[in-house]
């Protein structure tokens, strides 16, 4: 049960200081979930904090690989 | 500080108070633009919400346009970069923060910024610029350390048309799409306006003009931020290319015209004041508006810089800000001299017909830009009453790669489109070609004015061309 950050994170800042348990820091090239630590925001919100205000689609992941943001769901753009 | 002499008809009407707030003020003041410079401190990454003329991904040393940085301060080196860019251009007037983001989706550090210059340069004017989500929340704080102009951008007040501008926002831990994020971002924006004006806050709306979207709702915004407080009202005509990635540039969203642009902040302009001296600045920009100074501050200069003496630096501020009162002070540094040597009288608006006069100039109010080596011309209009900035034409924008940016040809016709209805072109100096060029087109250079006042130069030439029948209407024209 975690999500993982993905380079096409354009290192915006926005999730990090969102995180309920820090699990989110700044790395190079990118920014990085430290996986033992997300909860997926279980208990703290009913919405996963970082995956809400990230502006890049497909930049964060679930458990299973797939985005959260699908390609077309933030920007209205075709896929 | 002596009060600053009237000018601009519109800051004429303003009481004195305003005018202290505003006389150094590069964008709250036409006047100051010409002469104080201005700091925009990148140290704002994240936003609360997206704009359909917004691509977060983009940063590019090349591309000159709103919300654009290419390099990211911390608190410490936002600092040290005020000091820094005090010691080269003293002339430093304001500090403002308005991104890359938005400035209160990153309040620690914000203010933790406007904390230290509060303490360590007094004397600066701190502003910041945005979307207004998180406002209301902010507002108390902005006042606690002295922020006295605030940018909101509005617009529309029109949810249905918010949802055509907004595709989503992330509000109290969620986020909201379509119509229910342009509700609350639009009541957010409208609470926060409130709020300022309470507190006595000078309010610039930016609004950003977008055909067939906004562009009839915006006399209603104007209505609007009138009726409840605002200062001045700043429209800008959208940016879209498909180079930028942006949804509007991607789905061919039109740019407006630069008469669409005069039109609407014509009509808005009957109501409030409207400013014409907007350059899009970048939120990284460094210098006076229209000119951007930032190549010369990078990171790598910030911390190999030894430490500046941040009281050293405040006196250098100080004596420039002398100076330049005194030069402004001086009658033939006057702007928007009304054409008194004209006898002007409603009669003689209706005989005599206005000109359109483009100019290049690099500052202090002068025209002392060499043609060839303008960034952008100022387009003045003279009619037998006064003497006004319609508009700023930027002659390389938006600069998509060297190759483009070389070509004589291309900036000419880029110039030639946006001078468009000017009848002279006032510059320093100006090449045979150019010349030539300029001439065909209908439009005479003239670098007979080299370093003379613009309105001075504008009021000489109207008067010479008035004299010898050149703006005469006829009856018939007088007429209707
Ligand atoms: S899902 Fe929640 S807990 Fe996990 S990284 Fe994102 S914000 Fe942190
Ligand atoms: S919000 Fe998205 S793009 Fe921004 S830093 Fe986090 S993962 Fe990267």
């Amino acid at each position: 049960m975690a999500f993982s950050i993905i380079d096409s994170c354009i290192n915006c800042w926005a999730c990090q200081p969102l995180c309920p348990t820090h699990a989110i820091y700044e790395a190079q090239p990118h920014f990085l979930i430290t996986a033992s630590q997300c909860t997926e925001c279980a208990g703290h919100y009913a919405d996963p904090q970082c995956a809400s205000i990230c502006p890049v689609e497909g930049a964060i992941l679930d458990s299973t690989g797939h985005a959260l943001n699908p390609l077309g769901s933030l920007t209205g753009l075709p896929a | 500080m002596p009060p600053a002499p009237p000018h601009s008809t519109c800051e004429n009407q303003e009481s004195t108070s305003i005018q202290d707030r505003i006389h150094n003020h590069p964008c709250y003041s036409e006047k100051a633009h010409h002469h104080y410079a201005r700091l925009h401190l990148a140290v704002a990454p994240a936003c609360n919400i997206q704009c359909n003329y917004c691509n977060r991904k983009y940063q590019c040393a090349n591309e000159s346009r709103p919300g654009v940085v290419s390099e990211l301060l911390t608190p410490a080196q936002a600092l040290k970069k005020t000091l820094l860019v005090s010691e080269k251009l003293p002339q430093l007037s304001v500090v403002g923060i308005a991104g890359p983001g938005d400035p209160l989706a990153n309040p620690q550090r914000v203010f933790s910024v406007f904390k230290t210059l509060a303490t360590q340069a007094p004397d600066l004017r701190l502003c910041i610029s945005t979307n207004g989500l998180a406002l209301p929340e902010w507002v108390d704080e902005l006042a606690r350390y002295s922020v006295e102009h605030v940018t909101v951008t509005i617009n529309c007040i029109d949810p249905e048309i918010g949802a055509q501008i907004y595709p989503w926002i992330f509000w109290k831990n969620r986020r909201y799409k379509g119509i229910k994020a342009a509700e609350i971002l639009l009541a957010q924006q409208q609470k926060g306006l409130k709020m300022l004006v309470e507190r006595g806050m000078l309010v610039k709306v930016n609004s950003i003009l977008i055909p067939g979207i906004n562009d009839h709702h915006l006399p209603e915004v104007n209505r609007f931020i009138k009726q409840t407080g605002a200062f001045l009202h700043n429209i800008t005509p959208l940016i879209a290319k498909a180079e930028h990635g942006t949804y509007y540039g991607l789905t061919r969203q039109r740019e407006p015209s630069p008469e669409e642009l005069l039109t609407v902040r014509q009509i808005c302009g009957e109501n409030m004041n409207v400013m014409h001296h907007c350059r899009q600045c970048r939120a990284d920009a460094v210098g006076l508006l229209g000119e951007d100074r930032n190549a010369e501050f990078t990171l790598a200069d910030l911390d190999n810089h030894p430490d500046i003496d941040h009281q050293a630096v405040m006196q250098k501020r100080m004596l420039a800000k002398t100076q330049i009162q005194a030069a402004l002070t001086n009658p033939t540094a006057n702007y928007h001299i009304p054409l008194s040597s004209l006898k002007t009288s409603k009669n003689s608006l209706k005989k005599y017909r206005s000109l359109l006069v483009a100019v290049a100039t690099r500052g202090q109010g002068l025209i002392n830009e060499h043609f060839g080596h303008a960034k952008e011309f100022l387009i003045y209009e003279a009619s037998a009453q006064e003497i006004k900035l319609l508009r700023v034409h930027k002659t390389q924008l938006y600069c998509t790669g060297q190759q483009e940016c070389d070509e004589a040809e291309t900036r000419m016709h880029n110039i030639l489109q946006g001078l468009a209805g000017c009848e002279l072109l006032l510059c320093a100096k100006i090449g045979y070609a150019p010349w030539k060029q300029l001439e065909a087109a209908g439009i005479q250079p003239n670098s007979e004015y080299a370093m003379v006042p613009i309105t001075q130069a504008i009021a000489n030439i109207y008067a010479e061309f008035k004299q010898a029948g050149k703006l005469t209407l006829s009856s018939q024209q007088q007429a209707s």
